[in-house]
């Protein structure tokens, strides 16, 4: 009977000889996690302009990242603590949702314990991101992913009541992109909260920033294509943006002190006003340079600029602050200056400023740092010069600036 | 009841198997087939897996790193047509031409049906038995076979994966996953998840140009191609070769033609060029001026650029945690200062370099560049 054995074994193969084999054998997931993440991951793939990818309630945990290369799709969940999409058990792709698509929405679900970045937006126009949280649930932690909400390269950006907690990087990182407006958002647990990079017109209003390192950041870095400016931050509350700082060295973010409500670095024209600015222990603004970043020239390329410049500072509402500044040098200033129990005023700058750009021994008045704030006071570390002149002298930045205009958001007109 | 038992068998074979086809077939897009054998690219019978006399086998200098998988390599052209020479781009391909890229393991004795265990090895040629690119299934295990398609709108990508039978190869559009084992010539065990792309992240590596997101061939440069290959007539230039056999036109004069370092020939090669062909096809077609990780500034593919854009003491942008807690994309004589060599040696999806393609280090890649910079010279203060 030695044919009717192989022809069983045929049959068998028939029957197997589509089946998956050793493929598929993943752990940590069950089978029907299995069954959804090959069913959204072929969505992905299939989807045509002006599709809707449903994120049903629930949570699915995925292996792999999730990639959509389609324009005009939207992304929709049930709400954010409802659909949530957790990479807990991933094991490949360097972000939970990596997005390389135009005309693209997303809302109303969550991405959990992304091994990299949550959702990465890369070289896309009309972008919207609302009402989606990423979080690593285990806490604040070095190994956590590095950003929650990171469009590159975008123009035309809604980021909108999100929720971002936990990254090791920056909870919501626009970079260098054009047009954007981050509205209603919470960030909480982050090394930086907020944080806008080479980017070129943002309006930055409504949103909280608590229990970061630093609460909002408007960066500009060198060898990038994109030198960023004109940045509004405005109705915002940065409370207590005190979290020791978990970033990894090496990483920009890194070098921000614990207490840092906002921070602006070499970046040009960024305007900051009806905000309530509370309770960050090393100052409240802190206007600074690529030099204090601990970088030299050789880091940077030629066309480089590493000053911060036309800064307009006005009608923000600051209380407590400033006391328990994060780096040594800064605490030794601080008690030096205003005793054990004294703190900075409001707004720290490092005092950098361009040496062939000056009038009268000072900043050029049209680059000045310009503060309308009350009685909100500056210090001036001169940082450049060792500390030696260190100073708190207002004068030479009572001053004020062309205010810039809002970002218009074409797109969303016909959007509603 | 033995002849009827024979007779449904025939008739299984019949149905199951369908004939090897003895032409390339093209298909257009919506059309392409379930079954990676109905193109006729690759020939299953006897036990061996075999290029249709008609594809041509192709190698390159230094290749992609994927979790030591060998690769079989072939190029069909519809008849009468050529691809045309670029200097740094991929060459201009005919439509309907037909690009395969087969992934598989030498299998090691331990291997079972059930536990896939292979031997790693290097030596791709061993693989090939002497009369031809043959690959005999005794020997290896098969997982994937990539096909590129030229088509009138541009590239597509479709990814066949063997079955565990190794009798065909079915499209898979979603990627997958498996367990294994790597075993080397002393015996040292690796466990491996080996991961399948899905066919959005294949546009990863191969949309060298991410503005346009074209999907692009990455080996078939004439950088990665201007090699020795030993062919039935001798030892040639593959380059010269596809010239004499009507597949390649408007090649220039050898001297102008760029050469990368031969990856199985390191003696014949400064360490320098060594080092830059390996980034070059492994980073390159992202970290390039267009390229989807144009976002850092950093730039590794084969062009003369200043050295901070090749990361000499260039702080990095958004590397987050990959940073591994170093300041520089390279410190020039200090490899393990070096962030560039840190995403090289860490498995961590979220700090990994390349993002995609692999669950194990490199090592003798990670040796190579590690080996370059620690000769470089100078300071980063």
């Amino acid at each position: 009977m030695k044919i009717p054995s192989i022809f069983l074994i045929f049959l068998l193969g028939l029957f197997t000889g589509c089946s998956d084999g050793l493929w598929s054998k993943k752990q940590g997931l069950t089978e029907s996690d299995k069954a959804f993440e090959k069913l959204l991951i072929r969505q992905f793939i299939m989807a045509k302009p002006g599709d809707v990818i449903e994120i049903p309630e629930g949570t699915h945990y995925l292996s792999r990242s999730l990639t959509l290369n389609v324009d005009g799709v939207t992304i929709r969940g049930a709400g954010m603590d409802k659909s949530v999409l957790s990479f807990k058990h991933q094991i490949a792709g360097a972000e939970g949702l990596l997005v390389n698509a135009s005309d693209f929405t997303m809302e109303d679900f969550a991405i959990e314990d992304s091994k990299g970045d949550a959702v990465k937006v890369n070289e896309a126009k009309n972008v919207i991101i609302r009402r989606i949280r990423t979080e690593w649930t285990n806490g604040p932690a070095t190994k956590n992913g590095s950003y929650g909400l990171y469009p590159v390269q975008t123009e035309n950006t809604l980021i909108e009541e999100c929720v971002s907690i936990g990254a090791s990087d920056a909870g919501i990182y626009v970079g260098q992109s054009k047009n954007v407006i981050v509205r209603k958002n919470h960030a909480e647990k982050n090394v930086a909260g907020i944080e806008v990079e080479n980017t070129q017109g943002a309006d930055v209003y409504d949103n909280v920033a608590i229990n970061n390192t630093g609460g909002i950041l408007v960066f500009n870095m060198p060898n990038l294509t994109l030198p960023g400016h004109s940045t509004r931050i405005y109705n915002n509350k940065v409370d207590a943006n005190n979290h020791k700082n978990f970033g990894r060295k090496g990483t920009p973010v890194a070098s921000i002190p614990a207490g840092s409500g906002i921070v602006i670095n070499s970046n040009d024209k960024v305007e900051i006003f009806h905000n309530e600015i509370t309770n960050n222990d090393t100052a409240n603004i802190i206007v600074s340079s690529f030099y204090s970043t601990n970088y030299s020239e050789e880091a940077m390329d030629k066309s480089f600029d590493p000053y911060p410049e036309e800064i307009y500072i006005y009608g923000n509402h600051f209380e407590g602050g400033g006391a328990s500044p994060d780096h040594l040098d800064m605490k030794a200033v601080k008690v030096a200056l205003f005793g054990l129990n004294g703190r900075f005023p409001d707004i720290l700058w490092d005092g950098y400023y361009n040496p062939e750009k000056v009038e009268n021994g000072q900043m050029k008045l049209s680059d000045a740092i310009c503060i309308d704030n009350g009685v909100a006071g500056i210090i001036n570390l001169d940082a450049g010069n060792n500390f030696k002149n260190v100073t708190t002298d207002i004068t030479p930045h009572q001053c004020h600036h062309n205010k810039l205009p809002p970002v218009q958001l074409a797109f969303l007109a016909g959007a509603g | 009841m033995r002849q009827f038992f024979l007779f449904v068998m025939i008739i299984w074979v019949g149905v199951g198997c369908s004939p090897q086809p003895k032409e390339v077939n093209t298909f257009l897009p919506d059309q392409y087939p379930e079954k990676l054998s109905d193109w006729g690219v690759l020939l299953h019978a006897h036990q061996r897996l075999s290029p249709n006399q008609q594809v041509e086998v192709y190698q390159l200098n230094s290749t992609l790193f994927t979790d030591y998988a060998h690769k079989l390599r072939t190029i069909w052209l519809p008849e009468q047509s050529q691809m045309g020479y670029q200097v740094d781009e991929a060459f201009d391909f005919p439509v309907g031409a037909v690009i395969s890229k087969t992934f598989y393991y030498p299998k090691h004795k331990e291997y079972t049906k059930e536990n896939w265990v292979f031997q790693k090895t290097f030596d791709e040629q061993a693989d090939f038995s002497s009369h031809g690119f043959s690959l005999d299934l005794n020997q290896v295990h098969l997982v994937e076979t990539r096909l590129l398609v030229k088509q009138q709108h541009g590239w597509d990508v479709i990814a066949y994966h063997w079955q565990k039978d190794q009798q065909d190869a079915y499209r898979e559009i979603a990627g997958d996953s498996f367990q294994a084992t790597l075993i080397d010539t002393n015996g040292k065990k690796e466990s491996f998840v080996y991961v399948a792309p899905d066919q959005n992240q294949c546009a990863g590596c191969h949309a060298p140009n991410h503005s346009s997101k074209k999907i692009q061939p990455i080996g078939p440069k004439a950088r990665h191609l201007n090699t020795l290959v030993h062919r039935a007539m001798g030892e040639e230039n593959q380059l010269m070769r596809w010239q004499r056999m009507g597949l390649l036109k408007n090649l220039p004069l050898m001297e102008y033609i760029p050469k990368n370092a031969d990856e199985t020939r390191p003696n014949e090669f400064k360490l320098s060029h060594r080092a830059r062909s390996y980034l070059d096809i492994n980073c390159g077609h992202c970290h390039n001026p267009d390229g989807p990780a144009d976002t850092s500034g950093l730039f590794l593919d084969n062009q003369p650029y200043p050295l901070l854009q090749i990361g000499f003491c260039k702080p990095p942008i958004a590397a987050g945690k990959g940073s591994g807690g170093h300041r520089f994309d390279i410190v020039p004589g200090n490899a393990q200062e070096s962030i560039l060599v840190y995403r090289m040696a860490t498995t961590d999806p979220g700090e990994m370099m390349p993002e995609l393609g692999r669950s194990l280090v490199h090592q003798e890649g990670l040796a190579l560049v590690t080996e370059w910079i620690n000769q470089l010279e100078g300071r980063c203060d």
